[in-house]
């Protein structure tokens, strides 16, 4: 099963592909060269038995059949590869290596190939031979050759070798194949593992790194990015739904409750309509913070709107601030608010000003009254623009009693009221409103510590953090 | 006033027809897309109040095919889509204003009233008069008996807003949008802060006040006693 699906990895489709492809490459190599060889060698062959043929000819027209024989059976004696038969017309041998030839060969003229038999360690063995078979006037035979078994065995060796190259290689190829595609399998199984378990439903699985930093690691770690994300949304989603769940069947309950008692209590007219009048105010409560934990998950999952515009920062910070100071001073608070040069930037106006509103509100609702503070420093709110590069900073910083350290990272959670707010109205979802707009737009709040006070810092990308949404 | 409400859920559409009539209007219901486009259309209406979502025809839709056909009705999208960019593609539709559902009766009727009179053929005025206070567009200055008031920009635009709806409620969500236009929640009570600083300035050595607090809606400027 396991090798099946091996076989069926890319990694070995390649390898068979580049194997046929290479093989036949070698084959197409060997067999030009094989066969340039042996023309080459064929016509050397030619050459040097014409060229001996003519020299016997010649030897033979000057000093007759006798000269012919002495040279004939000089040459038979060190014959080297050459093969000679020297025969009168009536076919009976006068000189040469040859013993005899069949009749056929004896009577046949001009080149021919053929087996003889030549002594050796264990008897005689058959050999190749190539000659040319020569009539002389008096019409005695000479035959002149060579022998070519060499040559027969050069061709077997060649094309064994060729042979035995082209199987190792396929074995070597197959093994490489094997590793590499063992290797590939291995990288796409614990993905296809990982994919697996997350359908299963187990979100916080994550495809294992090796250390090679190769495709499969890049791959990898985008996925595992995309799934971060994925199991963001989803616990995003889940929370508002545990929030919604939990912190609004609490008012729910609240308002049901309110209204059996008045049923109950039968209080006459006056009494039913208060009664009435506070459910209304009960349900208004739940409906805005139905309203701000939709806006909240909307802002989380980034797909709030499109509706991006560029506009200046100060006219916004100015409209808020604006908004607010009656509020403020209403309380003995001082809201001073720093306007600078136009400081445009791309976003969505409606958002960054709900972010920066409830900024402001939350320093007057808990900034504002600094218990044990210098009176001198109570009650001053400052709100001012930053610009950092490719980013703006509007800081809002009170000189309240401040939020201890422990306390901060805490305090964006929806619905955490810190001690100090609990008897204050407020849902509750302020600053989670302003974090999840700050996101939206490439940028986190900071809570720092204002010495005394705090200093809520909202970060944005001046180009409003587009890059994120094609990220 | 005649209304046409273009609502699916017969429960809410009645419980707001009965209320307008209630308050004195003229109300019909179409409970479907294609019926709300016919009478929308044949008919001869103030205000239309359209749900977003609409069995046969969507409102948006609905919408954009009277403005074509040159119906200049205005009309209050009710949505339970309450989103930035909903109201946006709302008011780009054609829609006149946009309302997230729920919503206080209150706050729906404030709008629909102050729709029908912005569509009545009116000249645009340079002076408004309530009693002896007079606010002239013109030269931005409020006098009270003659004498001169001295407003803040933003306290004179939330004069002028109230003045030029005068004799009728005004909500706070919608002083929020026509004076500062925005369209969240501001969590703190920051307009009656506003209201109560005009008010310490237009009606504090007067007998008469002029700025009322609508309870359980909004303000009105009017002259006359509670």
């Amino acid at each position: 099963m396991g090798l099946i699906r091996l076989l069926r990895t890319t990694a070995f489709r390649a390898f068979f592909f580049y194997f046929a492809l290479f093989a036949i490459a070698a084959a197409i190599a060997v067999a030009y060269i094989y066969w340039k060889t042996n023309v080459l060698l064929a016509a050397q062959l030619e050459n040097s038995i014409q060229a001996e043929t003519q020299s016997l000819d010649e030897q033979y027209r000057a000093g007759g059949i006798e000269q012919l024989v002495r040279t004939v059976g000089e040459r038979s004696e060190t014959p080297g590869n050459s093969l000679y038969l020297l025969t009168d017309a009536g076919g009976r041998r006068l000189a040469g290596t040859l013993k005899a030839v069949s009749t056929e060969l004896w009577n046949s003229e001009g080149r021919v190939a053929f087996v003889y038999r030549r002594p050796a360690a264990n008897g005689s063995e058959d050999r190749l031979a190539y000659a040319l078979v020569f009539r002389l006037q008096d019409g005695s035979r000479l035959i002149v050759g060579r022998d070519i078994e060499d040559r027969r065995e050069f061709g077997r060796v060649a094309r064994s070798a060729f042979l035995w190259t082209l199987g190792g290689m396929a074995l070597i190829g197959l093994l490489g194949g094997l590793l590499i595609g063992r290797s590939f399998l291995r990288r796409i199984e614990s993905i296809t593992l990982t994919s697996q378990q997350i359908m299963a439903g187990d979100l916080s699985r994550r495809i294992p790194l090796t250390a090679a930093g190769d495709e499969f690691d890049r791959l990898a770690a985008s996925l595992n990015g995309m799934l971060q994300r994925i199991t963001e949304l989803v616990d995003s989603f889940k929370e508002v739904s545990d929030n919604i769940a939990h912190d609004l069947k609490t008012p729910l309950t609240r308002l049901r409750n309110r209204i059996e008692t008045a049923l109950r209590e039968a209080g006459g007219e006056y009494a039913y309509r208060e009664a009435l009048q506070a459910t209304i105010e009960e349900a208004d409560e739940i409906i805005r913070t139905f309203d701000a934990l939709l806006s909240i998950a909307r802002l989380e999952a980034g797909t709030a709107s499109n509706a991006r515009n560029e506009f200046d920062l100060n006219v916004v910070v100015g409209g808020v601030c604006d908004l607010y100071e009656p509020v403020a001073e209403e309380r003995g608070i001082t809201l001073a608010c720093q306007t600078a040069s136009p400081t445009v930037i791309r976003g969505e106006r409606q958002l960054i000003a709900q972010a920066v509103a409830n900024l402001v509100d939350n320093a007057i609702k808990y900034g504002g009254d600094a218990n044990g503070a210098e009176p001198s420093a109570k009650g001053n709110i400052s709100v001012r623009i930053a610009m950092n590069g490719e980013t703006a900073q509007i800081i809002v910083a009170d000189r309240g009693p401040g939020i201890p350290p422990a306390d901060r990272e805490r305090a964006f959670k929806r619905f955490v009221r810190l001690e100090a707010s609990r008897s204050l109205p407020g849902s509750g979802l302020g600053l989670s409103l302003a974090a999840a707009v700050a996101r939206l737009h490439g940028g986190h709040i900071d809570l720092l510590d204002n010495a005394p006070g705090v200093k809520a810092v909202l970060t944005l990308r001046r180009d409003g953090g587009n890059h994120l949404l094609t990220r | 006033m005649r209304v046409l409400v273009v609502e699916d859920d017969g429960k809410a559409a009645g419980y707001l027809a009965n209320a307008l009539r209630e308050s004195g209007h003229n109300a019909e219901l179409a409970s479907d897309g294609p019926t709300g486009y016919e009478l929308a259309r044949a008919g001869d209406y103030d205000v239309l109040i359209v749900d977003r979502m609409l069995p046969g025809r969507d409102g948006l839709s609905l919408i954009d095919g009277l403005r074509q056909e040159g119906v200049r009705t205005p009309v209050l999208i009710l949505s339970a889509l309450g989103g930035v960019d909903d109201r946006v593609k709302g008011l780009r539709a054609g829609g006149d204003d946009y309302l997230a559902k729920p919503y206080a009766f209150s706050e729906l009727l404030a709008r629909v009233e102050a729709l029908a009179r912005r569509s009545a053929p009116e000249k645009a005025e340079t002076k408004y008069v309530v009693g002896d206070l007079v606010l002239d567009r013109l030269s931005h200055q409020v006098t009270r008996a003659g004498e001169p008031i001295s407003l803040q920009p933003r306290e004179y635009r939330l004069l002028e807003y109230l003045i030029m709806n005068v004799g009728q409620v005004v909500t706070r969500t919608m002083l929020l949008e026509h004076v500062w236009d925005y369209h969240f929640d501001p969590q703190t009570n920051v307009i009656d802060v506003h209201i109560s600083r005009l008010r310490a300035k237009i009606d504090k050595n007067f007998d008469r006040p002029l700025l009322h607090t609508v309870r359980g809606a909004g303000y009105m400027v009017r002259d006359g006693s509670d």
